[in-house]
Protein backbone atom coordinates (compact mmCIF):
# COMPACT_ATOMS: atom_id res chain seq x y z
CA UNK A 1 0.00 0.00 0.00
CA UNK A 2 2.86 2.49 1.05
CA UNK A 3 4.39 1.77 -1.94
CA UNK A 4 1.73 1.92 -3.94
CA UNK A 5 1.52 5.71 -2.55
CA UNK A 6 4.69 6.79 -3.05
CA UNK A 7 4.82 5.53 -6.89
CA UNK A 8 1.70 7.71 -7.63
CA UNK A 9 3.44 11.22 -6.22
CA UNK A 10 6.73 10.24 -8.07
CA UNK A 11 4.89 9.98 -11.28
CA UNK A 12 3.36 13.79 -10.08
CA UNK A 13 6.20 15.21 -9.33
CA UNK A 14 8.28 13.58 -12.47
CA UNK A 15 4.99 15.30 -14.66
CA UNK A 16 5.58 18.66 -12.77
CA UNK A 17 9.45 18.54 -13.91
CA UNK A 18 8.60 17.24 -17.43
CA UNK A 19 6.00 19.43 -18.40
CA UNK A 20 7.94 23.15 -17.04
CA UNK A 21 11.48 21.95 -19.15
CA UNK A 22 10.25 21.36 -22.69
CA UNK A 23 13.79 21.43 -24.85
CA UNK A 24 11.48 22.20 -27.92
CA UNK A 25 12.77 21.53 -31.73
CA UNK A 26 11.16 23.68 -34.18
CA UNK A 27 11.03 21.62 -37.43
CA UNK A 28 10.62 25.36 -39.12
CA UNK A 29 9.90 24.41 -43.12
CA UNK A 30 7.69 27.50 -44.16
CA UNK A 31 5.17 30.14 -43.26
CA UNK A 32 4.15 29.16 -39.64
CA UNK A 33 8.03 29.77 -38.82
CA UNK A 34 7.39 33.46 -38.72
CA UNK A 35 4.79 33.08 -35.99
CA UNK A 36 7.24 30.75 -34.22
CA UNK A 37 10.16 33.30 -34.48
CA UNK A 38 7.10 35.98 -32.99
CA UNK A 39 6.32 33.12 -30.32
CA UNK A 40 9.49 32.73 -29.30
CA UNK A 41 11.29 36.05 -28.82
CA UNK A 42 10.74 39.17 -26.60
CA UNK A 43 6.76 40.25 -27.08
CA UNK A 44 5.75 36.75 -26.79
CA UNK A 45 8.32 35.25 -24.82
CA UNK A 46 7.85 31.10 -25.10
CA UNK A 47 10.14 31.46 -22.14
CA UNK A 48 7.70 32.15 -19.60
CA UNK A 49 5.87 28.71 -19.83
CA UNK A 50 9.35 26.56 -19.35
CA UNK A 51 9.70 26.27 -23.05
CA UNK A 52 12.49 28.39 -24.21
CA UNK A 53 15.44 26.30 -24.91
CA UNK A 54 15.81 25.39 -28.61
CA UNK A 55 17.78 22.48 -29.04
CA UNK A 56 18.64 22.13 -32.84
CA UNK A 57 19.06 18.31 -32.45
CA UNK A 58 16.52 15.45 -32.06
CA UNK A 59 18.87 14.05 -29.80
CA UNK A 60 18.74 16.54 -27.14
CA UNK A 61 14.72 17.15 -27.42
CA UNK A 62 11.75 15.63 -26.06
CA UNK A 63 9.62 18.04 -28.03
CA UNK A 64 8.99 18.61 -31.85
CA UNK A 65 6.89 21.48 -32.87
CA UNK A 66 6.42 20.81 -36.90
CA UNK A 67 5.97 24.75 -38.23
CA UNK A 68 5.13 24.90 -41.67
CA UNK A 69 3.84 22.82 -44.51
CA UNK A 70 5.65 19.15 -45.10
CA UNK A 71 5.57 18.34 -48.42
CA UNK A 72 5.82 14.75 -49.87
CA UNK A 73 9.69 15.12 -50.69
CA UNK A 74 10.09 16.18 -47.12
CA UNK A 75 7.95 13.58 -45.05
CA UNK A 76 10.80 11.02 -45.07
CA UNK A 77 13.25 13.83 -43.42
CA UNK A 78 10.01 14.54 -40.78
CA UNK A 79 10.21 10.39 -39.76
CA UNK A 80 13.33 10.35 -39.53
CA UNK A 81 13.99 13.48 -37.33
CA UNK A 82 11.06 11.96 -34.85
CA UNK A 83 12.74 8.63 -34.57
CA UNK A 84 16.13 10.26 -33.36
CA UNK A 85 14.57 11.83 -30.49
CA UNK A 86 14.76 9.89 -27.56
CA UNK A 87 11.49 8.90 -25.57
CA UNK A 88 9.80 10.59 -23.90
CA UNK A 89 8.85 12.66 -26.72
CA UNK A 90 5.80 14.85 -27.72
CA UNK A 91 5.01 16.45 -30.91
CA UNK A 92 2.91 19.60 -31.53
CA UNK A 93 1.52 20.18 -35.13
CA UNK A 94 1.47 23.51 -36.13
CA UNK A 95 -0.50 25.35 -38.23
CA UNK A 96 -3.38 24.35 -40.67
CA UNK A 97 -0.86 23.12 -43.27
CA UNK A 98 0.79 20.31 -40.49
CA UNK A 99 -2.73 19.82 -39.32
CA UNK A 100 -4.73 19.31 -42.51
CA UNK A 101 -2.54 20.32 -45.64
CA UNK A 102 -4.38 23.84 -44.98
CA UNK A 103 -5.29 25.73 -48.11
CA UNK A 104 -2.95 23.31 -50.09
CA UNK A 105 -5.31 20.27 -51.17
CA UNK A 106 -3.09 18.90 -53.69
CA UNK A 107 -0.37 16.47 -55.45
CA UNK A 108 2.78 17.77 -53.39
CA UNK A 109 1.80 18.17 -49.42
CA UNK A 110 0.93 16.02 -46.95
CA UNK A 111 -2.16 16.04 -46.53
CA UNK A 112 -1.45 16.49 -41.87
CA UNK A 113 1.38 15.37 -40.39
CA UNK A 114 -0.45 12.65 -38.58
CA UNK A 115 -0.07 10.55 -41.45
CA UNK A 116 3.59 10.09 -40.85
CA UNK A 117 3.98 10.34 -37.15
CA UNK A 118 2.39 10.55 -34.42
CA UNK A 119 0.57 13.80 -32.69
CA UNK A 120 -0.06 15.37 -29.67
CA UNK A 121 -1.59 18.39 -29.72
CA UNK A 122 -2.87 20.50 -33.09
CA UNK A 123 -2.66 24.45 -33.21
CA UNK A 124 -5.27 25.39 -35.88
CA UNK A 125 -4.31 28.81 -37.94
CA UNK A 126 -2.99 29.70 -40.85
CA UNK A 127 -0.42 30.98 -39.49
CA UNK A 128 -1.78 30.77 -35.96
CA UNK A 129 -1.11 33.72 -33.89
CA UNK A 130 1.38 33.34 -31.31
CA UNK A 131 -1.25 33.79 -28.36
CA UNK A 132 -3.04 30.58 -30.01
CA UNK A 133 0.71 29.13 -29.71
CA UNK A 134 0.54 29.69 -26.40
CA UNK A 135 -2.40 28.14 -25.48
CA UNK A 136 -1.30 25.02 -27.48
CA UNK A 137 2.11 24.86 -25.20
CA UNK A 138 -0.37 24.97 -22.35
CA UNK A 139 -2.42 22.30 -23.71
CA UNK A 140 0.33 19.82 -23.84
CA UNK A 141 1.28 20.83 -20.43
CA UNK A 142 -1.78 19.65 -19.29
CA UNK A 143 -2.14 16.40 -21.43
CA UNK A 144 1.69 16.03 -19.73
CA UNK A 145 0.47 16.23 -16.20
CA UNK A 146 -2.57 14.20 -16.31
CA UNK A 147 -1.13 11.06 -18.74
CA UNK A 148 0.88 8.48 -17.19
CA UNK A 149 4.59 8.84 -17.20
CA UNK A 150 6.93 6.33 -19.02
CA UNK A 151 10.04 6.01 -16.77
CA UNK A 152 12.83 3.44 -17.79
CA UNK A 153 13.64 1.96 -15.14
CA UNK A 154 9.96 1.50 -14.14
CA UNK A 155 8.77 -2.10 -14.43
CA UNK A 156 6.86 -2.80 -17.61
CA UNK A 157 3.48 -4.58 -17.20
CA UNK A 158 2.41 -6.35 -19.96
CA UNK B 1 19.60 7.29 -55.08
CA UNK B 2 23.03 8.47 -56.17
CA UNK B 3 23.65 12.02 -56.53
CA UNK B 4 25.53 14.24 -59.60
CA UNK B 5 27.81 15.06 -56.47
CA UNK B 6 28.25 11.31 -55.40
CA UNK B 7 29.03 10.33 -58.63
CA UNK B 8 31.26 12.78 -59.37
CA UNK B 9 32.92 13.80 -55.84
CA UNK B 10 37.06 12.01 -55.49
CA UNK B 11 36.96 8.93 -53.33
CA UNK B 12 39.40 10.40 -51.04
CA UNK B 13 37.10 13.72 -50.64
CA UNK B 14 34.59 13.73 -47.53
CA UNK B 15 30.94 13.92 -48.40
CA UNK B 16 29.15 16.04 -45.88
CA UNK B 17 24.92 16.56 -46.01
CA UNK B 18 23.87 19.70 -44.66
CA UNK B 19 19.91 20.26 -44.36
CA UNK B 20 17.32 19.51 -45.26
CA UNK B 21 16.97 19.60 -41.22
CA UNK B 22 19.49 21.97 -40.05
CA UNK B 23 19.15 25.23 -38.23
CA UNK B 24 20.22 27.56 -40.95
CA UNK B 25 19.17 25.58 -44.11
CA UNK B 26 15.62 26.75 -42.72
CA UNK B 27 14.42 22.96 -43.23
CA UNK B 28 13.70 23.26 -46.70
CA UNK B 29 17.23 22.83 -48.49
CA UNK B 30 19.75 20.61 -48.80
CA UNK B 31 23.57 21.23 -49.59
CA UNK B 32 25.87 18.17 -50.39
CA UNK B 33 29.32 19.41 -49.71
CA UNK B 34 32.62 17.32 -50.99
CA UNK B 35 35.03 18.37 -48.54
CA UNK B 36 38.92 18.53 -48.19
CA UNK B 37 39.32 18.89 -44.76
CA UNK B 38 37.45 21.87 -43.76
CA UNK B 39 37.54 23.41 -47.62
CA UNK B 40 34.74 23.01 -49.91
CA UNK B 41 35.77 21.69 -53.16
CA UNK B 42 32.34 21.40 -54.68
CA UNK B 43 28.87 21.50 -53.56
CA UNK B 44 24.89 20.27 -55.02
CA UNK B 45 22.37 22.41 -53.99
CA UNK B 46 19.11 20.31 -54.03
CA UNK B 47 15.55 22.44 -53.68
CA UNK B 48 12.11 21.67 -53.78
CA UNK B 49 11.60 20.95 -50.09
CA UNK B 50 8.76 22.92 -49.51
CA UNK B 51 7.21 22.31 -53.11
CA UNK B 52 3.41 23.08 -52.40
CA UNK B 53 2.13 23.22 -56.20
CA UNK B 54 1.86 26.93 -56.11
CA UNK B 55 1.63 27.24 -59.91
CA UNK B 56 -0.73 24.39 -60.97
CA UNK B 57 -3.46 25.00 -57.64
CA UNK B 58 -3.48 28.51 -59.29
CA UNK B 59 -5.00 26.94 -62.59
CA UNK B 60 -8.31 25.61 -60.16
CA UNK B 61 -8.63 28.43 -58.63
CA UNK B 62 -10.44 31.60 -59.65
CA UNK B 63 -8.86 35.12 -60.33
CA UNK B 64 -10.34 36.44 -57.24
CA UNK B 65 -9.60 33.43 -54.89
CA UNK B 66 -5.84 32.24 -55.99
CA UNK B 67 -5.40 35.18 -54.14
CA UNK B 68 -5.12 33.66 -50.88
CA UNK B 69 -1.49 31.27 -52.56
CA UNK B 70 -0.23 34.54 -53.16
CA UNK B 71 0.24 35.46 -49.28
CA UNK B 72 2.07 32.10 -48.76
CA UNK B 73 5.26 32.80 -51.56
CA UNK B 74 7.22 35.23 -49.65
CA UNK B 75 5.57 34.74 -46.54
CA UNK B 76 8.24 37.64 -44.75
CA UNK B 77 6.17 40.07 -46.76
CA UNK B 78 2.84 38.66 -48.33
CA UNK B 79 1.31 42.35 -49.04
CA UNK B 80 4.17 42.47 -52.22
CA UNK B 81 3.11 39.17 -53.21
CA UNK B 82 -0.27 40.58 -53.14
CA UNK B 83 0.40 43.45 -54.97
CA UNK B 84 2.73 42.09 -57.96
CA UNK B 85 -0.10 39.26 -58.70
CA UNK B 86 -3.00 42.21 -58.42
CA UNK B 87 -1.28 44.24 -61.16
CA UNK B 88 -0.64 41.59 -63.32
CA UNK B 89 -4.34 41.26 -63.63
CA UNK B 90 -5.22 44.82 -63.34
CA UNK B 91 -2.77 44.86 -66.23
CA UNK B 92 -4.62 42.36 -68.43
CA UNK B 93 -7.99 44.26 -67.62
CA UNK B 94 -6.83 47.36 -68.07
CA UNK B 95 -8.07 48.44 -64.95
CA UNK B 96 -6.84 51.67 -63.18
CA UNK B 97 -6.80 52.23 -59.71
CA UNK B 98 -8.00 54.96 -57.19
CA UNK B 99 -5.00 57.08 -56.31
CA UNK B 100 -5.59 56.73 -52.16
CA UNK B 101 -5.52 52.90 -52.69
CA UNK B 102 -2.19 53.54 -55.01
CA UNK B 103 -0.66 55.22 -51.72
CA UNK B 104 -1.78 52.62 -49.71
CA UNK B 105 -0.27 49.64 -51.70
CA UNK B 106 2.73 51.73 -51.66
CA UNK B 107 2.61 52.12 -47.53
CA UNK B 108 1.92 48.59 -47.27
CA UNK B 109 4.70 47.51 -49.41
CA UNK B 110 7.16 49.67 -47.41
CA UNK B 111 6.04 47.92 -44.38
CA UNK B 112 6.04 44.65 -45.64
CA UNK B 113 9.95 45.56 -47.51
CA UNK B 114 11.32 46.05 -43.96
CA UNK B 115 9.76 43.08 -42.54
CA UNK B 116 11.33 41.02 -44.57
CA UNK B 117 14.62 42.83 -44.83
CA UNK B 118 14.82 42.74 -40.69
CA UNK B 119 13.64 38.88 -40.89
CA UNK B 120 16.55 38.34 -43.15
CA UNK B 121 18.82 39.37 -41.28
CA UNK B 122 17.80 38.71 -37.94
CA UNK B 123 18.35 35.05 -38.86
CA UNK B 124 21.76 35.48 -40.89
CA UNK B 125 22.84 37.78 -37.42
CA UNK B 126 21.46 34.93 -35.26
CA UNK B 127 23.14 32.27 -37.31
CA UNK B 128 26.65 33.86 -36.78
CA UNK B 129 26.01 34.08 -33.15
CA UNK B 130 24.53 37.94 -32.64
CA UNK B 131 21.60 36.49 -30.86
CA UNK B 132 21.16 40.35 -29.21
CA UNK B 133 20.59 41.45 -33.17
CA UNK B 134 18.10 38.51 -33.59
CA UNK B 135 16.11 39.76 -30.54
CA UNK B 136 16.41 43.63 -31.59
CA UNK B 137 15.39 43.39 -35.07
CA UNK B 138 12.20 40.60 -33.74
CA UNK B 139 10.74 43.42 -31.62
CA UNK B 140 10.92 45.74 -34.69
CA UNK B 141 8.78 43.85 -36.42
CA UNK B 142 6.24 43.01 -34.13
CA UNK B 143 5.92 47.02 -33.85
CA UNK B 144 5.63 46.92 -38.21
CA UNK B 145 2.87 43.93 -38.13
CA UNK B 146 0.89 45.61 -35.29
CA UNK B 147 0.91 48.85 -37.82
CA UNK B 148 -0.51 46.12 -40.64
CA UNK B 149 -2.35 44.20 -38.26
CA UNK B 150 -4.62 47.30 -37.87
CA UNK B 151 -5.52 47.88 -40.93
CA UNK B 152 -5.62 44.92 -42.71
CA UNK B 153 -6.86 42.55 -39.75
CA UNK B 154 -4.07 39.67 -40.31
CA UNK B 155 -0.28 40.15 -38.96
CA UNK B 156 1.03 37.86 -41.85
CA UNK B 157 -1.60 36.29 -44.47
CA UNK B 158 -3.58 39.09 -45.02
CA UNK B 159 -4.87 39.14 -48.63
CA UNK B 160 -5.12 42.82 -48.63
CA UNK B 161 -4.47 43.85 -51.60
CA UNK B 162 -7.26 43.33 -54.14
CA UNK B 163 -7.74 43.09 -57.68
CA UNK B 164 -9.20 47.10 -58.37
CA UNK B 165 -8.03 48.43 -55.19
CA UNK B 166 -7.41 47.59 -51.71
CA UNK B 167 -9.88 45.85 -49.00
CA UNK B 168 -10.61 48.57 -46.76
CA UNK B 169 -9.32 52.02 -45.94
CA UNK B 170 -6.54 52.33 -43.26
CA UNK B 171 -7.68 52.11 -39.52
CA UNK B 172 -8.48 55.93 -38.63
CA UNK B 173 -5.89 55.45 -36.20
CA UNK B 174 -3.07 54.26 -38.48
CA UNK B 175 -0.84 57.48 -38.42
CA UNK B 176 0.01 57.02 -34.72
CA UNK B 177 0.60 53.34 -34.73
CA UNK B 178 2.54 53.68 -38.31
CA UNK B 179 5.03 56.98 -36.95
CA UNK B 180 5.18 54.63 -33.37
CA UNK B 181 6.21 51.66 -35.71
CA UNK B 182 8.52 53.97 -37.91
CA UNK B 183 10.07 55.67 -34.72
CA UNK B 184 10.69 52.00 -33.30
CA UNK B 185 12.43 50.45 -36.22
CA UNK B 186 14.58 53.29 -36.68
CA UNK B 187 15.78 52.76 -32.98
CA UNK B 188 16.38 49.20 -33.80
CA UNK B 189 18.45 50.20 -37.11
CA UNK B 190 20.98 52.23 -35.09
CA UNK B 191 21.25 49.89 -32.21
CA UNK B 192 21.91 46.46 -34.78
CA UNK B 193 24.21 48.78 -36.80
CA UNK B 194 26.06 49.59 -33.52
CA UNK B 195 26.36 46.22 -32.77
CA UNK B 196 27.44 44.75 -35.86
CA UNK B 197 28.98 47.55 -38.20
CA UNK B 198 32.26 47.07 -36.22
CA UNK B 199 31.96 43.32 -34.91
CA UNK B 200 35.18 41.82 -35.03
CA UNK B 201 33.48 38.19 -35.32
CA UNK B 202 31.02 39.56 -37.74
CA UNK B 203 33.15 41.16 -40.26
CA UNK B 204 35.36 38.33 -39.77
CA UNK B 205 32.55 36.03 -41.33
CA UNK B 206 31.58 38.03 -44.18
CA UNK B 207 33.59 40.77 -44.92
CA UNK B 208 35.42 40.24 -48.54
CA UNK B 209 33.40 35.96 -48.10
CA UNK B 210 31.26 35.23 -50.99
CA UNK B 211 32.30 37.79 -53.66
CA UNK B 212 30.26 38.22 -56.87
CA UNK B 213 31.32 40.47 -59.44
CA UNK B 214 28.46 42.49 -61.24
CA UNK B 215 28.52 40.91 -64.66
CA UNK B 216 28.21 37.46 -63.02
CA UNK B 217 25.22 38.51 -60.76
CA UNK B 218 23.83 39.69 -64.59
CA UNK B 219 24.62 36.55 -65.53
CA UNK B 220 22.74 34.74 -62.96
CA UNK B 221 19.22 36.41 -63.16
CA UNK B 222 20.04 38.48 -59.82
CA UNK B 223 17.53 41.33 -58.82
CA UNK B 224 17.12 42.85 -55.33
CA UNK B 225 19.47 43.94 -52.79
CA UNK B 226 21.83 41.13 -53.44
CA UNK B 227 22.41 42.46 -56.82
CA UNK B 228 22.43 45.85 -55.28
CA UNK B 229 25.69 44.69 -53.31
CA UNK B 230 27.38 44.26 -56.09
CA UNK B 231 27.50 47.84 -57.30
CA UNK B 232 24.34 47.77 -59.61
CA UNK B 233 21.99 50.48 -59.20
CA UNK B 234 18.84 48.37 -60.87
CA UNK B 235 15.59 48.87 -59.09
CA UNK B 236 12.14 47.83 -60.21
CA UNK B 237 10.84 50.65 -58.24
CA UNK B 238 13.08 53.36 -59.98
CA UNK B 239 13.63 51.28 -63.36
CA UNK B 240 9.62 50.59 -64.65
CA UNK B 241 7.77 52.62 -61.68
CA UNK B 242 4.76 51.45 -60.80
CA UNK B 243 2.15 52.96 -57.89
CA UNK B 244 3.10 56.44 -57.11
CA UNK B 245 6.99 55.69 -56.72
CA UNK B 246 7.82 58.16 -59.30
CA UNK B 247 6.59 61.06 -57.27
CA UNK B 248 8.60 59.66 -54.30
CA UNK B 249 11.99 60.80 -53.14
CA UNK B 250 14.01 57.89 -52.03
CA UNK B 251 17.44 56.84 -52.97
CA UNK B 252 18.71 53.59 -53.91
CA UNK B 253 21.61 52.41 -51.89
CA UNK B 254 24.13 50.04 -53.53
CA UNK B 255 27.45 48.43 -52.07
CA UNK B 256 30.98 47.86 -53.81
CA UNK B 257 32.18 44.48 -53.18
CA UNK B 258 29.57 42.29 -53.58
CA UNK B 259 30.51 40.34 -50.62
CA UNK B 260 28.25 38.82 -47.23
CA UNK B 261 29.00 42.09 -45.59
CA UNK B 262 27.71 44.58 -48.45
CA UNK B 263 24.51 42.23 -48.80
CA UNK B 264 23.41 43.31 -44.90
CA UNK B 265 24.50 46.60 -45.44
CA UNK B 266 22.95 47.27 -48.61
CA UNK B 267 19.92 45.78 -46.59
CA UNK B 268 19.98 48.18 -43.60
CA UNK B 269 20.25 50.87 -45.83
CA UNK B 270 17.00 50.05 -47.91
CA UNK B 271 15.21 50.00 -44.91
CA UNK B 272 16.22 53.34 -43.55
CA UNK B 273 14.93 54.57 -47.36
CA UNK B 274 11.86 52.60 -46.56
CA UNK B 275 11.17 54.38 -43.68
CA UNK B 276 11.72 57.87 -45.08
CA UNK B 277 9.25 56.53 -48.16
CA UNK B 278 6.31 55.16 -45.27
CA UNK B 279 6.94 58.94 -43.95
CA UNK B 280 6.49 60.76 -47.32
CA UNK B 281 2.98 57.87 -47.66
CA UNK B 282 1.91 59.76 -44.28
CA UNK B 283 0.71 62.86 -45.88
CA UNK B 284 -1.12 62.33 -49.37
CA UNK B 285 -2.77 59.95 -46.99
CA UNK B 286 -4.14 61.88 -44.22
CA UNK B 287 -7.88 60.95 -44.26
CA UNK B 288 -10.07 63.68 -45.78
CA UNK B 289 -13.26 62.34 -44.87
CA UNK B 290 -14.28 61.02 -41.52
CA UNK B 291 -14.60 57.16 -40.91
CA UNK B 292 -18.28 56.82 -40.77
CA UNK B 293 -20.02 55.01 -38.26
CA UNK B 294 -23.19 53.01 -38.93
CA UNK B 295 -24.57 49.82 -37.68
CA UNK B 296 -24.07 45.88 -37.68
CA UNK B 297 -25.08 44.13 -41.08
CA UNK B 298 -27.38 42.27 -39.42
CA UNK B 299 -29.06 44.85 -38.16
CA UNK B 300 -28.88 47.36 -41.57
CA UNK B 301 -30.74 44.05 -43.32
CA UNK B 302 -33.80 44.37 -40.81
CA UNK B 303 -33.21 48.21 -41.23
CA UNK B 304 -33.38 47.69 -44.79
CA UNK B 305 -36.39 46.47 -44.80
CA UNK B 306 -38.24 49.12 -43.14
CA UNK B 307 -36.81 51.77 -45.05
CA UNK B 308 -37.29 53.45 -48.75
CA UNK B 309 -34.82 52.06 -51.28
CA UNK B 310 -33.75 55.97 -51.82
CA UNK B 311 -32.77 56.27 -47.88
CA UNK B 312 -29.72 53.96 -47.53
CA UNK B 313 -28.47 52.08 -44.86
CA UNK B 314 -24.51 52.39 -43.49
CA UNK B 315 -23.03 49.91 -42.52
CA UNK B 316 -20.33 49.78 -39.88
CA UNK B 317 -18.37 49.24 -37.71
CA UNK B 318 -18.03 45.39 -39.14
CA UNK B 319 -16.49 46.49 -42.30
CA UNK B 320 -14.14 48.05 -41.12
CA UNK B 321 -13.36 50.78 -43.73
CA UNK B 322 -14.73 49.14 -46.52
CA UNK B 323 -17.89 51.50 -46.45
CA UNK B 324 -19.93 52.50 -48.91
CA UNK B 325 -18.91 56.21 -48.67
CA UNK B 326 -14.68 55.31 -48.63
CA UNK B 327 -15.11 52.47 -51.36
CA UNK B 328 -14.73 54.98 -54.38
CA UNK B 329 -11.55 56.11 -52.93
CA UNK B 330 -9.74 52.68 -52.43
CA UNK B 331 -11.58 50.52 -55.02
CA UNK B 332 -11.78 51.05 -58.75
CA UNK B 333 -15.26 52.03 -59.85
CA UNK B 334 -15.55 48.93 -63.01
CA UNK B 335 -18.89 46.66 -61.40
CA UNK B 336 -17.33 44.04 -63.87
CA UNK B 337 -14.22 43.34 -61.91
CA UNK B 338 -14.52 45.11 -58.22
CA UNK B 339 -17.09 43.46 -56.00
CA UNK B 340 -20.08 46.30 -54.93
CA UNK B 341 -20.14 47.72 -51.44
CA UNK B 342 -21.68 45.17 -48.91
CA UNK B 343 -24.00 47.69 -48.43
CA UNK B 344 -25.43 47.62 -51.54
CA UNK B 345 -24.97 43.65 -51.24
CA UNK B 346 -26.75 43.36 -48.27
CA UNK B 347 -30.04 45.66 -49.27
CA UNK B 348 -30.28 45.94 -52.44
CA UNK B 349 -31.77 43.63 -55.23
CA UNK B 350 -28.59 45.11 -57.88
CA UNK B 351 -26.10 44.78 -55.48
CA UNK B 352 -26.82 41.17 -54.66
CA UNK B 353 -26.98 40.17 -57.57
CA UNK B 354 -23.58 41.91 -58.69
CA UNK B 355 -21.89 40.15 -55.85
CA UNK B 356 -23.95 36.51 -56.68
CA UNK B 357 -21.97 36.58 -60.70
CA UNK B 358 -19.25 37.51 -59.12
CA UNK B 359 -18.87 34.55 -57.18
CA UNK B 360 -20.75 32.53 -59.44
CA UNK B 361 -18.95 29.68 -61.11
CA UNK B 362 -17.66 30.76 -64.55
CA UNK B 363 -19.48 34.09 -64.34
CA UNK B 364 -16.71 36.20 -62.07
CA UNK B 365 -13.99 38.23 -63.36
CA UNK B 366 -12.94 37.10 -66.67
CA UNK B 367 -10.02 38.90 -67.85
CA UNK B 368 -9.95 38.87 -72.18
CA UNK B 369 -7.67 36.54 -73.78
CA UNK B 370 -3.82 37.29 -74.02
CA UNK B 371 -0.46 37.25 -71.69
CA UNK B 372 0.20 39.85 -69.22
CA UNK B 373 3.98 39.87 -67.38
CA UNK B 374 3.64 42.37 -64.00
CA UNK B 375 7.10 43.28 -62.38
CA UNK B 376 7.39 44.73 -58.59
CA UNK B 377 10.04 45.12 -56.55
CA UNK B 378 10.00 42.70 -54.26
CA UNK B 379 12.35 42.13 -50.73
CA UNK B 380 14.18 39.64 -52.15
CA UNK B 381 14.16 41.41 -55.74
CA UNK B 382 12.08 41.50 -59.09
CA UNK B 383 9.35 39.65 -58.18
CA UNK B 384 7.41 38.88 -61.60
CA UNK B 385 4.01 37.27 -62.60
CA UNK B 386 3.43 35.95 -65.74
CA UNK B 387 -0.36 34.92 -66.10
CA UNK B 388 -1.87 33.43 -69.33
CA UNK B 389 -5.44 34.05 -69.83
CA UNK B 390 -7.87 31.79 -72.21
CA UNK B 391 -10.92 34.03 -71.08
CA UNK B 392 -11.90 31.98 -69.05
CA UNK B 393 -12.66 32.88 -64.51
CA UNK B 394 -9.37 31.31 -63.58
CA UNK B 395 -5.96 31.22 -65.37
CA UNK B 396 -4.89 29.11 -68.30
CA UNK B 397 -1.25 29.20 -66.44
CA UNK B 398 0.62 31.32 -64.02
CA UNK B 399 4.27 31.72 -63.24
CA UNK B 400 6.49 33.64 -60.70
CA UNK B 401 9.72 34.41 -61.24
CA UNK B 402 11.14 34.05 -57.52
CA UNK B 403 14.14 36.15 -57.33
CA UNK B 404 15.49 34.01 -54.40
CA UNK B 405 15.73 31.37 -56.96
CA UNK B 406 17.71 32.79 -59.29
CA UNK B 407 19.87 34.11 -56.28
CA UNK B 408 20.45 30.31 -55.02
CA UNK B 409 21.15 28.90 -58.20
CA UNK B 410 24.48 30.96 -57.87
CA UNK B 411 25.21 29.10 -53.78
CA UNK B 412 27.30 26.23 -55.32
CA UNK B 413 29.43 29.02 -57.20
CA UNK B 414 30.20 31.08 -54.06
CA UNK B 415 31.18 28.62 -51.80
CA UNK B 416 33.50 26.83 -53.75
CA UNK B 417 36.65 27.08 -52.76
CA UNK B 418 35.25 28.44 -48.94
CA UNK B 419 35.43 26.77 -45.68
CA UNK B 420 32.41 24.98 -44.32
CA UNK B 421 31.94 28.18 -41.64
CA UNK B 422 31.03 29.93 -45.04
CA UNK B 423 28.39 28.56 -46.05
CA UNK B 424 26.30 30.05 -43.02
CA UNK B 425 26.25 33.57 -43.65
CA UNK B 426 26.78 33.34 -47.68
CA UNK B 427 23.15 31.59 -47.46
CA UNK B 428 21.68 33.79 -44.77
CA UNK B 429 22.74 37.04 -46.59
CA UNK B 430 21.00 35.35 -49.53
CA UNK B 431 17.80 35.41 -47.56
CA UNK B 432 16.38 32.25 -49.53
CA UNK B 433 12.61 32.09 -48.66
CA UNK B 434 10.87 28.62 -49.41
CA UNK B 435 7.51 29.45 -49.88
CA UNK B 436 9.02 31.49 -53.13
CA UNK B 437 11.85 29.69 -54.01
CA UNK B 438 10.11 25.84 -54.23
CA UNK B 439 6.42 27.54 -55.33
Amino acid sequence: MAGNFLTTRFEAMLAWGRKFSLFHYPYVTACCGMEYMSAACAHFDIDRFGAGWTRFSPRQSDLLLVVGTIAQKLAPVLKTVYDQMTEPKWVIAFGACTVSGGIYDNYAVVQGIDRVIPVDIYIPGCPPRPETVLDGLLKLQEKIKTQGQDWRWKKKTS
Amino acid sequence: MTTRLQAQARPESLLLNMGPSHPAMHGTIRIMLELDGERILNSEVEVGYLHRGFEKTCEHRTWFNLLIYTDRLNYVSPLINNLGYVMTVEKLLGLEVPERAQWIRVLMSELSRISDHLTCLAAMAMECGAFTAFLYKMKAREFLWDAIEQTTGARMTTSYIRIGGVRADLHPDFEAVVRRAVDETRKVVKDVRGLLDKNPIFLGRTRDIAVMTPDNALSYGWTGPCLRSTGVAYDVRRAQPYLTYDRLDFEIPVGERGDNFDRYLVRMSEMEQSLRIIEQCLKPLARTVPAPSGIAPAEAIREARRRRPDDPVRLSPNLEGSEKAVYPGIMAGDKRYVLPPKEDAYTTIEGLIAHFKHFMAGHGLRPPKGEAYFAVEGGNGELGYYIVSDGSDRPYRLHLRAPCFHIVSALEELIRGRYVADVIPTFGSMNMIGGELDR
